[in-house]
């Protein structure tokens, strides 16, 4: 199955080598969990905060259990802020 | 202790300056900068003044740890009736004039009166005098403060001015210092242009003391330490600056577009953080130049840009050339998103233009949004415009009505007017995207319902940062909750009002709350201020000061019909994102926010509320 996965700001050089800017389509096997497409990234460990599927906020005790749906875009961010 | 205990008493009428001793005693009940000059002012002005008028007062006011050493002791507020508004107005600045307000020995400000013919103010420690600024009437923010900087002969000297805009009643023109620095909301600088005061001029050798040294150095060490080790404070925000959110609140589908007819932005990625980071294809230089941080801060969120010179916007205009501050993520997004234009290096042009002419780049480019609306319904047509054809998405639109703004001439200066009155003028007050007369900033109330009720119950009109609940409801700061869930939103919008408010009279910067809490502000306060200051008490402050703005809106005519929103944000769904089909739903949050505040169904401060909070 295709996924579209932004990673942006710090996160952004974890993508597949040769990536435009920051967002891939990528393959993932069917039943694959956010986290376990997470960390096929092998980003750090509290280096992503922000993790949203088509918009919504995916909390961590959730990414072991959501699976994903064609169409479907996970995209993360670092802490970060603004205003 | 932190306070200098004086104020400057300035009448502009009669061309005097005088010290007078600051009152201690709404000191320690309303700490400073926001919510002791509210306070001077509700004692001071007739609430029902016409904004305009020499009777309407106009304060600069610092906190008690404006010019520290704590981490971002840049702040200072400017404290009036908002001419934008007819609202309680404090618009809050950083960049180094604030601090050299405070070394040079004063709490605050106090402008009154008009002058007969421009003026500026010059303060030099206690030497305080009126000059004539006749040659500098007409010249923009970016003339005046080289030109005052020579005058005194002293390069430390920091300027805080107007540009045209502000002399000529554009009526969200902002205060401007350090070139790029901002007193930007409800239009202060409007009100200074109309007592024809150009400029302050403040060079301060006097330094500030604190209570307790020794405990004030190990209070701001501990606190300064907590925002180096954040994620956000310490690597986020300096790293990719407050831009960093166009992306996050594009996809969290809560990012007004079009004049809020659409809650996402197709082109949000051309003009976001990361596309001011990425080389350009023309020049190969990137928009992004360095980041810069105010007088003290540890956080440097600032940007500072440069535009390409091959760009339409500058060609043969030398004087844009050269690097200066922003974009930052509001002026960003009511320059682009709200308009439809998506080009990076024309908003920065614009931006430029807003700080120097000094005007309110959210008002302005949120009031070109509702202004693209009605032209493209035909209501309005080049006919009005001058033959601009101002359709979203236009970056050569938005050029030339931002440059006709700045010097409120032509169409421009009926954009001047801002929204309400502009929509109101052609028959359609209902595509005026603000409250109480303030336009929105960049986030859209169905999308973060925490929002809607922050925009409705501001007390300067709608804005951002009376309640910043996107730091909860997208960003988990403290702890996350859901954007699309009204539950509890009363409780949180009221928390963060409370807390903001004692914030923004600390002489510290809110942005230290994306890592602190008051638990953390207290012991800094405690250790340079005389009193017991606790969380707690800071927070009572917070709530004593938001009640009293509130009673001097009540005085000037406001009621609870005013704590609303435009009906298309209360009935017209939300037609993307994770929001879709969904609107504000502030009459579920309104009552059980005015029932948390202590005040009746109508939004009145209960007898019982005020003698508790002693207002």
């Amino acid at each position: 199955m295709k996924l579209r996965i932004k990673l942006y700001a710090s996160l952004t050089p974890y993508l597949p080598p040769g990536t435009p800017k920051n967002e891939a389509e990528i393959d993932i096997a069917e039943g694959a969990t956010v986290q376990s497409v997470l960390d096929g990234f092998n980003m750090p460990e509290g280096l992503y905060k922000l993790v949203l599927v088509n918009g919504v906020f995916i909390p961590p005790e959730m990414r072991l259990s959501r699976t994903f749906v064609e169409d479907d875009v996970l995209a993360v961010w670092p802490p970060v802020a603004g205003g | 202790m932190a306070w200098t205990e004086k104020i400057l008493r300035v009448n502009l009428t009669a061309g005097t300056c005088e010290a007078e001793p600051l009152n201690m005693e709404w000191a320690q009940k309303y700490l400073g900068q926001r919510g002791l000059a509210t306070k001077y002012l509700v004692e001071e002005i007739d609430p029902k003044v016409d904004p305009l008028s020499p009777d309407n007062k106009l304060i600069f006011a610092t906190g008690p740890l404006t010019g520290t050493c704590a981490s971002t002791s840049a702040r200072y507020s400017v404290i009036t009736k908002g001419a934008l508004t007819g609202a309680i107005a404090c618009s809050n600045s950083g960049g180094y004039f604030g601090a050299e307000l405070k070394m040079a020995g004063w709490d605050m400000v106090i402008f009154e009166g008009k002058a007969e013919k421009p003026v500026y103010l010059s303060i030099v420690d206690d030497v305080a005098e009126l000059r004539s600024a006749e040659h500098l009437w007409g010249r923009s923010v970016w003339e005046v403060e080289p030109a005052l900087k020579a005058e005194s002969g002293d390069p430390q000297t920091r300027v805080s001015s107007i540009g045209v805009a502000g002399e000529t009643g554009v009526l969200y023109a902002c205060i401007v210092n350090d070139l790029h620095r901002a007193a930007g909301r409800s239009g202060v600088g409007t009100v200074m242009g109309s007592k024809n005061l150009k400029a302050i001029t403040v060079r301060g050798t006097v330094g500030v003391a604190v209570k307790d040294p020794k405990a004030f150095l190990a209070a701001t060490a501990d606190a300064k330490a907590v925002l180096a080790e954040n994620a956000v404070t310490g690597e986020g925000l300096p790293a990719f600056g407050t831009q960093i959110l166009m992306n996050i609140i594009n996809e969290s589908g809560a990012l007004p577009s079009k004049n809020f007819h659409d809650v996402q932005f197709e082109g949000a990625g051309k003009i976001g953080a990361e596309a001011m980071a990425e080389p350009r294809a023309s020049d190969g230089k990137a928009n992004l130049v360095t980041k810069q941080a105010c007088f003290g801060c540890t956080i440097a969120c600032g940007r500072i840009s440069q535009i390409d010179k091959d760009h339409f916007t500058v060609v043969n205009k030398p004087e844009y050339w050269g690097a200066s501050g922003g974009l930052e993520y509001e002026a960003a997004w009511a320059l682009g998103a709200a308009t439809q234009v998506d080009d990076l290096e024309c908003l920065t042009y614009v931006n430029f233009l807003c700080n120097e002419q000094g005007y309110d780049p959210i008002s302005f480019g949120a009031t070109v949004g509702a202004a693209m609306e009605m032209f493209e319904e035909g209501v309005i047509t080049t006919k009005e415009t001058g033959g601009i054809e101002l359709k979203f998405g236009s970056a050569e639109a938005l050029t030339q009505i931002a440059e006709l703004t700045g010097k409120n001439e032509g169409f421009g200066a009926e954009i001047g007017l801002g929204s309400k009155r502009l929509c109101e003028k052609y028959g359609r007050p209902e595509l005026s995207m603000s409250v109480k007369g303030q336009e929105f900033p960049a986030y859209d109330p169905r999308g973060i319902q925490g929002m809607g009720l922050t925009y409705a119950t501001s007390n300067r009109g709608a804005c951002h940062l009376r309640s910043y609940t996107v730091a909860s409801e997208i960003l988990g700061i403290p702890e996350k909750t859901d954007p699309l869930e009204t539950d509890g939103k009363a409780g949180l919008v009221k928390a963060f009002q409370d807390a903001t408010a004692a914030v923004d009279s600390s002489g510290l910067c809110l942005f230290t709350t994306f890592a602190w809490s008051l638990d953390n502000f207290a012991p800094q306060i405690d250790a340079a201020c005389e009193g017991e200051w606790t969380a707690e008490r800071l927070a009572e402050t917070g709530e004593r000061i938001w009640n009293l703005e509130r009673q001097f809106n009540l005085a000037a005519g406001f009621t609870g019909k005013d704590d609303n929103l435009p009906p298309r944000l209360l009935k017209e769904a939300a037609k993307t994102g994770p929001a879709e089909g969904k609107v504000s739903g502030l009459d579920v949050m309104l009552p059980e926010y005015y029932s948390l505040r202590g005040w009746t169904e109508d939004g009145v401060p209960s007898n019982q509320t005020l003698e508790r909070l002693g207002v």
